[in-house]
């Protein structure tokens, strides 16, 4: 099981309470996220299912590269971190 | 008559009423978030934000107890690409369309015999429509899918984009939408077909060749008379233009002073030769002429304009106000317009003077007065 965390700026919009989820690729692990917090998916992909253009995700303190596809492999006991990019502004 | 308006800015919603004499700020709303358009629905007292988080992106919001409570609701989202479809790259950025939401910049309702209808323009190109008061939205394939749609350019932002909607007060089917960069489209149909209009529209910014394209015309806005539907009028990129045959074909309106630039038009909804504009100096600077907010009036048809300033900053002041930060009541004595300095002026007797509401608002994306039907 992996470790989801959240930039705080995205609480007080939707709730994302840090969970523990299953998946070997960052594709299953936010699907599953996501899964029971559909209201959040929408804050960190797009509709084609991209990473937000201005948030970066983290795995294991390494920054995602499939931002698109998001392939990028997952192990147990891996910390995902979702935050936002300083290119937003 | 309007007594409340309210005014999306880049930090927050505000709600500005009419009190027994002046006018002032009674609420705000999303404090510290980028509202970049609101819309008012006279049917049902429906309030719409939309906002542009950048991080988290686009997102609405509806109230249905008059502003106390915004929940979120559904966002126009762009369907999936068709298998083995490669989208037309842009000459002017090598770039294709990409099929995803960038920016609500357009929100209308419909008909007053199509409850629950609203018409939402968006950045990049999409014309989306709900029929449930934003609990879910379509986009309107068939303007979506015309091959001229490709060829949409971008404006001062990176995606064309579908900013005015009027549906028209004879028939609600009969719809008229203004796109940056993209000219006038309508549909006759409710949108199971389009056409485009543009027919003595000029962009100076093309070579000769193309300048009458009607595909390439910078509607910067595009209002239409209620009273009088057939007549339109249009402030373009480079100029003003007026139609008075149901958007067939436009006369441009020359040698107004001081400026045929700017972005927002309101015309009266009893007079389709009223209309007034916020005029600044042209494109490359987009500012008051010589530090002067004024506002434009023709009464005339565009034969003449008056220019109103009573009550207006008159020097030093470089206040530019966007397509949406002007509007007009249903009786077309009061208008209201806000700037991307933060100032808002109201008018009660059709703009011969103004009362400063504020002058310390975030920058203002739009002015929307509480309408009836």
């Amino acid at each position: 099981m992996a470790t989801v965390r959240f930039t705080q700026n995205i609480q007080r919009h939707v709730a994302c309470p840090t969970l523990e989820v299953p998946g070997s690729t960052l594709r299953a692990v936010l699907d599953n996220y996501f899964h029971d917090n559909e209201k959040a998916r929408g804050y960190v992909l797009d509709e084609r299912g991209r990473i937000r253009q201005h948030m970066v995700v983290f795995i294991d303190g390494e920054l995602v590269r499939d931002r698109d596809g998001l392939s990028d492999p997952v192990e147990t006991n891996s910390a995902v971190d979702v935050i936002q990019a300083l290119s937003g502004g | 008559m309007s007594s409340r308006c309210y005014v999306a800015t880049r930090k927050g919603l505000f709600t500005i009423d009419r009190w027994s004499s002046k006018w002032a700020i009674s609420r705000a709303a999303f404090v510290g978030d980028n509202v970049t358009l609101v819309m008012h629905d006279p049917r049902n007292g429906d309030l719409f934000a939309a906002l542009n988080h950048g991080h988290f992106g686009i997102k609405l919001h509806r109230s249905r107890d008059g502003g106390e409570t915004w929940p979120e609701i559904a966002v126009p989202t762009y369907p999936p690409m068709p298998e083995g479809y490669v989208p037309k790259p842009h000459p002017f950025t090598g770039k294709a369309i990409d099929w995803s939401l960038k920016l609500i910049w357009g929100l209308a309702p419909g008909g007053p015999d199509e409850p629950g209808v609203i018409w939402c323009g968006t950045m990049p190109g999409g014309l989306f429509k709900s029929e449930n008061s934003g609990d879910s939205w379509e986009l309107n394939r068939p303007l979506w899918d015309h091959p001229k749609r490709d060829d949409w350019g971008p404006n001062g932002a990176e995606h064309p984009g579908i900013h005015s909607i009027c549906v028209d007060p004879r028939d609600s089917r009969h719809v008229s939408i203004g796109v940056s960069t993209g000219g006038v489209w309508i549909t006759r149909d409710g949108g199971k077909s389009w056409g485009q209009t543009g027919s003595g529209m000029r962009a100076e910014y093309f070579p000769p060749e193309q300048m009458g394209d009607p595909n390439v015309q910078d509607v910067h806005c595009l209002a239409q008379c209620a009273a009088k539907p057939e007549s339109f009028w249009v402030q373009h990129h480079n100029g003003i233009f007026r139609s008075t045959d149901d958007a067939a074909s436009w006369t441009e309106i020359t040698d107004v002073k001081p400026s045929v630039f700017g972005f927002p038009v309101v015309v009266h909804p009893g007079d389709p030769n009223t209309a007034w504009f916020v005029p600044s100096t042209k494109d490359e600077k987009r500012c008051p002429t010589d530090g002067r907010v004024v506002v434009n009036r023709t009464r005339d048809g565009g034969k003449t304009f008056e220019t109103l300033r009573h009550g207006l900053p008159q020097e030093y002041a470089y206040d530019l106000v966007y397509r949406h930060g002007l509007d007009i009541d249903s009786t077309g004595n009061r208008l209201a317009f806000g700037s991307t300095t933060g100032s808002v002026w109201i008018s009660e007797n059709s703009g011969d003077s103004w009362q400063t509401v504020s002058a310390n608002l975030p920058p203002v994306y739009a002015v929307r007065f509480v309408k009836s039907l």
